[in-house]
């Protein structure tokens, strides 16, 4: 995946240590999604997958930041989100993104749910923290 | 202390209409109120009408599930209502289905379903 | 090794014969067209062009058309590929236009060496300038597909209405994920706005349902349950019934019908249900 964030001009962010805060996340990149002129139903699956992500990253990794911002490519407008945290990493990514597995209380469909909802996703995991990169294009 | 969303009941309803973005905290509270409030008024249906909401996400999703079987168990039938076609769409894509929720395409039609729904049960009764 | 001696005599020999250059520019392209373009709409088209090289060269002969000073080459020639490939010539024929000023200058500039020099500069500028065209016929091209692309898509998907509670949506070609969005996306608005509980998918016009095919049709189903209409899949031919039940493809819990009356019959009856339990209700 191409390194949107360094790339883009105009990266705004909000830090996650409650669930006030996700909520919070969830309407930057909304905001983003309108003003880069995604669809209805893009806006709305950008959204749920920040939704899910961000609350991931609350859960297992103990809070982080989100940072967002409106991506162009060619005649392709798009969003692009970061979670990044500094919580223990995930073990196991093969099982992590397997449909209904589930190490905390959720349905288990966070990070897999959000993966196919997106157009491009990556994740990048250590003893060091967990970083997960989206990208949403228009169409 | 956050927002709680009200419950409001007519006759043997309850109806709960989600007006905001919900966090977390919130959908938990609602889901302790409502099956307080299922066994305080002894309601026969509950209506959660989503249709202002933008987005649900498998939290919310696992909430709607989660009551539909908990009034389900206090003898209440739970439909939800109102949700948005690109909601729909997305958790189709997220992977839930929300089976075993009964759902109606408006506040209306979900009254309809949980009157057809006693009358068949009275029928049977 | 651009020297403005180079430049100002180059310049010179352009803007001296200016209007046998521009004549003749625009004979040879009209000829390569054969006749598809007027001479005159030609010679007005190659007049602004040859002026506005002739101004951007007079700063000096760069080796190549991006620069700051060719900015109103570029432009003319961005539309001139523009309406050419709206207009459905081929890339070369567009290029052509500008190589055929090497053709009408060689014999004019090489006859010294040092004319030879310089019009070996100058080519390698219109080679550069042709290349733009090129470029820009493409992305012309490319543009012109994708929208067409995108109205065939809203085109073919029209959402009817066949009774009060029931819409129906006749599929005709391939299933692909970005059709089905559409189809799914327009469908489910339609049974909001009609406040309709069913909904028809008729695919007598899909030629082929494999595996992904009927993995789409599941999710336009299941998206419709969830908003509390119940959609049913019709227009099952023969064939298609055997490649299903020969390839394993998993139908699950779609309901299907085999033709549209069927499925219509159905919804109707439930439809007719409803009312009746609703009236009853009243009583």
């Amino acid at each position: 995946m191409r390194d949107y964030g360094a790339d883009s001009v105009s990266v705004t962010e909000v830090a996650v240590a409650t669930n006030g805060d996700v909520v919070k996340a969830r309407q930057m990149v909304r905001t983003l999604a309108q003003s880069s002129g995604l669809s209805l139903v893009h806006q709305t699956k950008l959204v749920t997958a920040a939704s899910e992500l961000g609350r991931n990253m609350l859960v297992h990794g103990g809070g982080g930041t989100v940072r967002a911002s409106a991506v162009v490519e060619g005649p392709r407008k798009g969003v692009w989100v970061e979670f990044a945290d500094h919580g223990p990493g995930i073990e196991d990514i093969g099982l992590a993104l397997t449909d209904g597995w589930t190490s905390g209380n959720g349905m288990g469909l966070g990070l897999s749910g959000a993966q196919r909802l997106v157009d491009e996703f990556d994740l990048d995991t250590g003893s060091s923290g967990t970083t997960v990169r989206i990208v949403k294009w228009g169409r | 202390m956050t927002d709680r969303v009200p419950v409001l009941k007519i006759g043997d309803v309850l109806l709960v209409s989600i007006q905001t973005d919900l966090e977390d905290q919130m959908v938990l509270d609602l889901q302790e109120d409502l099956s307080n409030r299922i066994v305080a008024t002894g309601a026969r249906g509950v209506i959660i009408d989503i249709s202002a909401l933008e987005i649900v996400d498998s939290f919310v999703g696992r909430m709607l599930a989660t009551n539909a079987s908990i009034s389900r168990v206090l003898g209440a039938e739970t439909i939800v209502v109102g949700m948005r076609p690109a909601v729909a769409m997305t958790l189709v894509e997220l992977g839930l289905s929300l089976d075993g929720v009964r759902t109606a395409l408006n506040l209306e039609r979900g009254l309809g379903l949980l009157r057809r729904l006693q009358a068949s049960r009275s029928d049977r009764a | 090794m651009a020297s403005e001696e180079n430049t100002r005599q180059l310049t010179e020999a352009l803007s001296a014969k200016r209007d046998e250059y521009t004549a003749q520019w625009a004979k040879t392209v009209g000829r390569s067209l054969r006749g598809r373009l007027s001479s005159a709409e030609l010679s007005r088209e190659f007049g602004e062009l040859y002026d506005a090289i002739v101004q951007a060269v007079a700063e000096g002969i760069a080796l190549e058309g991006r620069g700051e000073q060719f900015a109103e080459v570029r432009s003319l020639l961005i539309e001139l590929s523009r309406s050419r490939a709206r207009q459905g010539f081929t890339p070369t024929e567009t290029a052509t236009s500008v190589l055929a000023l090497k053709e009408v200058l060689e014999p004019e500039l090489t006859g010294s060496a040092e004319g030879a020099q310089i019009y070996l500069q100058f080519a390698r500028l219109l080679d550069d300038l042709s290349l733009l065209t090129v470029e820009e016929h493409v992305k012309t091209r490319e543009a012109i597909i994708s929208s067409q692309a995108e109205q065939l898509l809203e085109l073919s998907t029209p959402v009817v209405k066949l009774w009060d509670g029931v819409v129906g949506v006749p599929l005709v070609g391939t299933l692909d994920s970005a059709r089905t969005q559409v189809v799914m996306e327009k469908l489910l608005q339609t049974l909001v706005d009609t406040d309709s509980t069913h909904a028809i998918v008729d695919i007598t016009g899909v030629p082929t349902v494999d595996t992904q095919v009927a993995q789409h049709l599941l999710k336009t189903v299941v998206a419709a349950r969830m908003m509390g209409a119940q959609c049913t899949i019709s227009g099952i031919r023969p064939q298609i019934a055997q490649t299903i039940v020969a390839l394993g493809i998993e139908f699950g819990d779609i309901p299907t019908k085999a033709t549209l009356a069927d499925a219509l019959r159905e919804a109707l009856t439930e439809v007719g249900r409803q009312a009746e339990s609703d009236v009853r209700g009243l009583l």
